[in-house]
Parts: C-alpha cells; sequence; structure tokens
C-alpha cells in the first residue's frame, strides 16, 4: 500500500490553487544497484484530479519525473468547502487517491 | 563638464552592476525558497506521526509512552532539548538513539539490530520518518540544551575534542570546515559550528531532505556522512562518538531557532 499524498487547495476568487506532494520511487528504469543489475522501472502513469467527483484535469507522467514528486495546479470555479481529489496509478498496477477539502 | 559628467555616469553604472550581482548562496536560498513550499520531508512527517501513533512490534504497542526528556509522551519542545542524559539508561542520548531505546522497551524491537540495518532500509527508514515528524512539532522553537548533568557536559567536551580532532588520510577535522566564518565549498556555505551559526543553519537544520538524492536525512546519517567525508572508518549509528558531537554542537546553538525538518539540496 503507497503512503498517502499532502494535498493542500486554497480559494483565491474564483480559482483555487491546488498543491499535491506525492510519496513515490519514481524508479526510472535507467539505474543499476550496488550489484551492477538494472532496477526495475517502478513511476507514476497517470494522474487525475477531480472536483467535487468531476474531472478537472488528467496528465501522463512518465520516468522522467522525479521522486516524491510535487504537482500543483489551479482549478478555475473552486470553492471554499468543495472537495479535490487526486489520483495516481504507477505501471505496476498501484494506485492511491486522497482527498482534501478547498479552504 | 562633460567629461566630469560621464565619469559620474561611469560610477553609477558600475554601482548598479555590483549591486545587481547575486551571490552563489543568494541563488541558493531562492532555490531552496521555491522547494519549500513542496517539502517531500512533510511526506516523512506524516509517516512519522502515524508510525508514532502505531500499535507495532512484537509487542503490539505505540511509542506514546516513549519519553524524549520531557516526560512520556510529550513530542513538542523534546527534539531543541536533545541530545540529553536520561536516567532509565544512564545515557546520554540524541533523538535517534532515544527512538531505538522506546522501539525496544515499548514495542520490544530489536535495537541492536535496528542500529545494524542500513540507513533507508527496513525500522531504520521508520526512526527517520518518527525523527523527521519529531522534529517538526518543535519547528520554530530555540534550541536550548540542558547540559548541567555531569554526564552531559562530559558528553560536550568529549565532542568539542572529536570536533577539532586531525585524522583520516586527508588529515583534517570537523573544524577545518566548520571552525570559522564565511567558508564555503563549491557552492555551499559552510556553518561555523564552534558557536552558535544562526536561527535554522548547522545543527538547527536536520533532518532535511535532500532533493539531488531524494533521501530523508537525520543528523546520525548527516554525521556519518561527515565522515565519509573525512575518509574515516563509519561511526556506529547512536554511536558515543555522534552522540558527543549532536551534544557540542547542540549545545553551541543555544538559542538558535529550529527549521527542521529542511530542505537541502
Amino acid at each position: 500500500m503507497a503512503d498517502p499524498m499532502r494535498i493542500r487547495a486554497q480559494a483565491a476568487g474564483d480559482k483555487a490553487t491546488v498543491r499535491v506532494l506525492m510519496s513515490h520511487e519514481m524508479e526510472s528504469g535507467q539505474r543499476k544497484d550496488s550489484a551492477g543489475k538494472l532496477v526495475p522501472a517502478h513511476y507514476i502513469q497517470d494522474v487525475t484530479a477531480s472536483l467535487n467527483g468531476k474531472v478537472v484535469m488528467t496528465a501522463e507522467w512518465g520516468p522522467a519525473v522525479s521522486k516524491n514528486p510535487f504537482l500543483q495546479f489551479v482549478v478555475k470555479g473552486a470553492k471554499s468547502g468543495d472537495k479535490i481529489s487526486v489520483n495516481w496509478k504507477d505501471n505496476k498496477g498501484d494506485s492511491r487517491t486522497d482527498e482534501a477539502t478547498v479552504s | 563638464m562633460m567629461k566630469r559628467l560621464a565619469l559620474a555616469i561611469g560610477t553609477v553604472v558600475v554601482a548598479g552592476s555590483a549591486l545587481a550581482q547575486k551571490s552563489a548562496s543568494d541563488g541558493i536560498a531562492e532555490y531552496r525558497a521555491m522547494l519549500q513550499d513542496g517539502n517531500p520531508a512533510e511526506l516523512f512527517e506524516a509517516k512519522g506521526e502515524d508510525l508514532w501513533k502505531q500499535k507495532r512490534g512484537p509487542k503490539n504497542a505505540s511509542l506514546q509512552q516513549c519519553d524524549l526528556g520531557k516526560g512520556p509522551g510529550v513530542v513538542k519542545g523534546a527534539f531543541v532539548e536533545l541530545p540529553r542524559h536520561f536516567a532509565d539508561t544512564n545515557k546520554v542520548q540524541d533523538l535517534e538513539s532515544r527512538l531505538l531505546t522506546c522501539m525496544e522497551t515499548l514495542q520490544g524491537f530489536n535495537a541492536t539490530e535496528i542500529a545494524k540495518t542500513p540507513f533507508g532500509r527496513g525500522e531504520q527508514a521508520n526512526v527517520t520518518a518518527l525523527a523527521t515528524w519529531i522534529a517538526a512539532e518543535s519547528r520554530g522553537m530555540k534550541f536550548n540544551l540542558p547540559n548541567s548533568h555531569v554526564a552531559e557536559k562530559t558528553m560536550y567536551e568529549v565532542g568539542k575534542r572529536l570536533f577539532f580532532m586531525r585524522g583520516g588520510p586527508h588529515d583534517f577535522a570537523c573544524a577545518t570546515c566548520h571552525g570559522s566564518d564565511d567558508k564555503r565549498i563549491r557552492l555551499q556555505d559552510l556553518p561555523n559550528l564552534t558557536k552558535n551559526p544562526g536561527d535554522g543553519v548547522g545543527f538547527a537544520a536536520w533532518p532535511a531532505y535532500r532533493v539531488s538524492n531524494g533521501q530523508m536525512w537525520g543528523m546520525q546519517l548527516r554525521l556519518n556522512d561527515c565522515y565519509r567525508q573525512q575518509r574515516f572508518p563509519f561511526p556506529l549509528f547512536g554511536s558515543d562518538a555522534t552522540i558527543a558531537l549532536g551534544a557540542y554542537m547542540g549545545v553551541n546553538a543555544k538559542g538558535a531557532e529550529s527549521i527542521a525538518p529542511a530542505i537541502k539540496r
């Protein structure tokens, strides 16, 4: 089971800034371990963000994204009290969804 | 008259460009400020808080009764008073070695085994996460190590001697780089650890997240890596040598504000 994300969402005017910190190895598949064997790639492939259940953003990621990635985006029309949920799926089929309330 | 005017303009331009020139450390400070907002140390904080409350280990107990120096279960403010002497173990302990004691006595883990585990693996990774959260609970507080018990005073003196002890194939000491103001290695400013180097600098900045390798480092790993740079044999996890150095730096840092967990290049 993957570790939880940290999601913060703050409304300003008719927009909300969402900041997400994900806990993930993001192994590129290019590195070798101490025995000289290739470390298998393990990275987030799909990211989906929803506002009150409606998808507002999707992203396709690859092995070039850093370990423990930080994602920030702006959602139009999000008000205080709305629910923002973020989901990621990685190339090993693991996934994680976390939710935060816009403040 | 024209000539004098031209000269005056020339002077202004030179002064202006000198002002606009940023020092390397300003650039790094700016970079850190940009990263601070999404400091992945927060992930370790969250994990550490969870681990503290979770019932784990052979005894299936949480760490909530762990005495970090301010009484069982008191976390806030504990970090800025460590290392200190503990009556139950009759030892001066730092945060990480104290956590091992609690994990052994309360949860039934084998502290010796954890100490032998490489950094970042198994229970050792959990110790780092716990240390990150405990440090975060004292963020913004000022260092104030007790240093009144005779064992604490001894540790401080031992730490001071270790700090100035030259050795290894390169024949240098901690003090060679960290013994005076305004020194640097490549672009990194080096804090002067023989005194209070300022808020959030040196001892007051660890545990920290290293962006370059994506690792969370506690003080034990920080010191371990210092010894690696010195080409010394690695000190054992939680050994008296590391705690003595911690006591020396911690006492010196009295009054410095802790920003831990920080973010490093």
